[in-house]
């Protein structure tokens, strides 16, 4: 574990950074330190490899104090991944990912064997080995950091705003690699970012610090998100938190309605039967075709919905996947349904039922009052 | 009279590539100087260059001795350093040093000082030591601008290392000294082409060292 305890930065011209800082980070997690420029995350990352000397306070790694250690071997412990991924143009690949095990004295073979499946686990292809940094655009260069930052296996890795010079898209596709490397390795991870939608995808706890350096707010996500400390925070985590939150509620507990999906052969009798004014078609194989109405004279009077002809459904929109998503997914989905009813499918993608948004909504409200009912026990 | 007649004649002149001032001797004389002003220059611009370079500090002040010594005119310093040392190699080299020094040590300061600053923090933060931060990190990026003041460096040595015959040395010098004196132009055109091949020589050299030294990762080709 990593604590940091009161710790303050002031430079010499009096500017103070770090404003008397305290945090547990845990081990095997991700930590996020986020919040406006100049509020003192990245000062606060580089403390703890000593990159920054703090002012006053002090930072234990494993309840002994950094300072204790010899700087080289501090940061030889630690991976750092930084923004633009500062790779070492003039070396290949692999010899930048093969950097820290050949400074701690590794054999050129065994250290490029230990590049090449670090390349793989940060999905890189091991055929851009001999490439220089140059070649590789700026989403596979990231790769590289993290992987030269992994390569010696150091319990800790800090990161310093590494997926914010990437795109949108590419820097969800490292996002979502970061989480399943966490899952496999374990890392001890202190995370610094200025975006809060990203402190929030890959937090485990999140610190919100405000300018000058001093913590807001230390929370994991989701109570950020239901209970922000004061104005600070909840103007930071901006007008639509109540729907990022919840991201961090399942769908499954949703109650599905089967009596409006019918497939797409079947009789008028199962037609009329069904009670809401819309109803699912599907395929034989359960697929969803879309959706047609009840009461239109068509479906009801012709019989079969197969005689109106499928091209004059409704779209059926994007379906979610109870379990797998989350209520916030599920809810976007009836949203964009032209019905307002969602779709929710298996695996397979096969119709496993629908659900209104007035269903939606009351699962919203159910959570949201277990949630509170959680917040309370832990409060008492 | 007709330049590339003066060539023809000299080096077809048989007696020109014999004895002690013979071609191939006022040549290698001449090399011998070149090589020596340069590594001289080079052991104390190099060193200065990288470590001012790396740490940041005394950019001002070099900029403001290399430009005076900039000013000051070889032929004066070479006359000035006979009359306080006598004749021999040292007073020959003391001009040649301090006009190929600038070069080298500006540019070094200046490639190291322009070296992307991200590899070099990431470098730091993964626990590499300073010294091979400089050598292994900034040095290999900064090479192609480090060859390159070395390069004009070693031209100008080139060029001006004919002042050694002045004060009785050898090398290409000596050709076109004693070819004015003698009014033989022959002579005179055949020590400056002389000259300018062996500039060009050097240029030749440095452009293969880059092509050797510099990873292809910097090269971007």
């Amino acid at each position: 574990m990593i604590r940091i305890d009161s710790v303050t930065k002031r430079y010499p011209d009096g500017t103070v950074a770090v404003d008397r800082l305290s945090l547990e980070i845990p081990d095997r997690s991700i930590t996020v330190l986020v919040g406006p420029s100049g509020c003192g995350k990245t000062t606060t990352l580089r403390m703890i490899n000593r990159m920054v000397e703090p002012t006053e306070g002090t930072i234990l790694l494993d309840g002994e104090d950094i300072q204790r250690q010899p700087v080289t071997t501090l940061r030889r412990s630690m991976g750092y991944v930084i923004q633009n991924a500062g790779l070492f143009q003039h070396r290949t690949i692999v010899d930048n990912i093969a950097t820290v095990p050949r400074m701690l004295g590794w054999g050129k073979q065994r250290a490029r064997e230990r590049a090449a499946e670090l390349m793989e686990r940060v999905g890189l292809d091991t055929s851009l080995a001999k490439r220089y940094p140059y070649q590789l655009s700026g989403g596979q260069q990231q790769r590289v950091g993290v992987a030269r930052a992994l390569a010696a296996d150091p319990p800790v890795l800090l990161m310093d705003e590494p997926f914010s010079a990437v795109d949108p898209v590419v820097r969800k596709g490292l996002q979502d690699e970061l989480l399943r490397i966490q899952d496999e390795l374990g890392k001890t991870i202190v995370f610094v970012t200025h975006d809060i939608d990203e402190a929030i995808t890959l937090g485990t706890m999140v610190a919100v610090l405000r300018e000058g350096g001093r913590l807001a707010q230390y929370a994991p996500p989701a109570e950020l998100l239901s209970t922000p400390a004061d104005g600070f925070v909840e103007d930071f985590l901006g007008a639509d938190r109540g729907i990022r939150r919840l991201s961090f509620f399942p769908s499954a507990p949703l109650e599905l309605t089967t009596d409006a999906v019918v497939p797409a052969d079947a009789p008028a009798e199962r037609i009329a039967a069904v009670r809401s004014p819309y109803l699912l078609v599907t395929d034989p194989d359960g697929r969803p075709l879309g959706w047609a109405e009840r009461d239109r004279p068509t479906a009801g009077t012709i019989g079969t919905i197969e005689a109106i002809g499928t091209g004059r459904l409704l779209p059926y929109g994007r379906p979610f996947v109870p379990g797998a998503d989350s209520l916030r997914v599920a809810l976007d989905c009836a949203v964009l349904s032209p019905t307002g009813w969602a779709v929710a499918v298996d695996d397979e993608g096969r119709v496993t039922g629908v659900v209104s948004q007035q269903t939606i909504g009351e699962a919203i409200r159910a959570a949201h009052s277990a949630g509170r009912a959680e917040d309370e026990k832990a409060a008492g | 009279m007709n330049v590339l007649n003066f060539v023809n004649a000299f080096f077809s002149d048989s007696a020109h590539w014999q004895g002690y001032d013979g071609i191939p001797q006022r040549f290698w004389e001449h090399v011998q100087y070149s090589v020596l002003a340069l590594a001289v220059a080079s052991a104390i611009g190099l060193p200065v260059g990288l470590l001012t370079g790396h740490t940041g500090r005394g950019g001002n002040a070099l900029a403001f001795i290399a430009n005076a010594a900039r000013a000051l005119p070889s032929f004066g310093l070479l006359v000035l350093a006979v009359l306080l040392i006598g004749f021999g190699l040292l007073p020959v080299m003391i001009p040649l040093v301090v006009l190929a020094i600038p070069p080298v040590l500006v540019t070094t300061y200046e490639a190291v000082r322009s070296v992307d600053p991200a590899p070099v923090d990431a470098a730091r933060g993964m626990g590499m030591h300073e010294s091979r931060i400089l050598f292994q990190v900034e040095l290999p990026v900064a090479l192609p601008l480090v060859l390159s003041g070395l390069r004009s460096a070693a031209i100008q040595i080139v060029s001006t290392a004919t002042i050694a015959a002045y004060v009785s040395l050898g090398g290409l010098g000596r050709y076109i000294i004693d070819g004015l004196y003698q009014r033989d132009y022959e002579k005179v055109v055949g020590g400056a082409t002389l000259v300018a091949v062996l500039a060009l020589a050097t240029l030749a050299l440095f452009w293969a060292a880059g092509r050797l030294a510099v990873s292809p990762g910097v090269r971007r080709r």
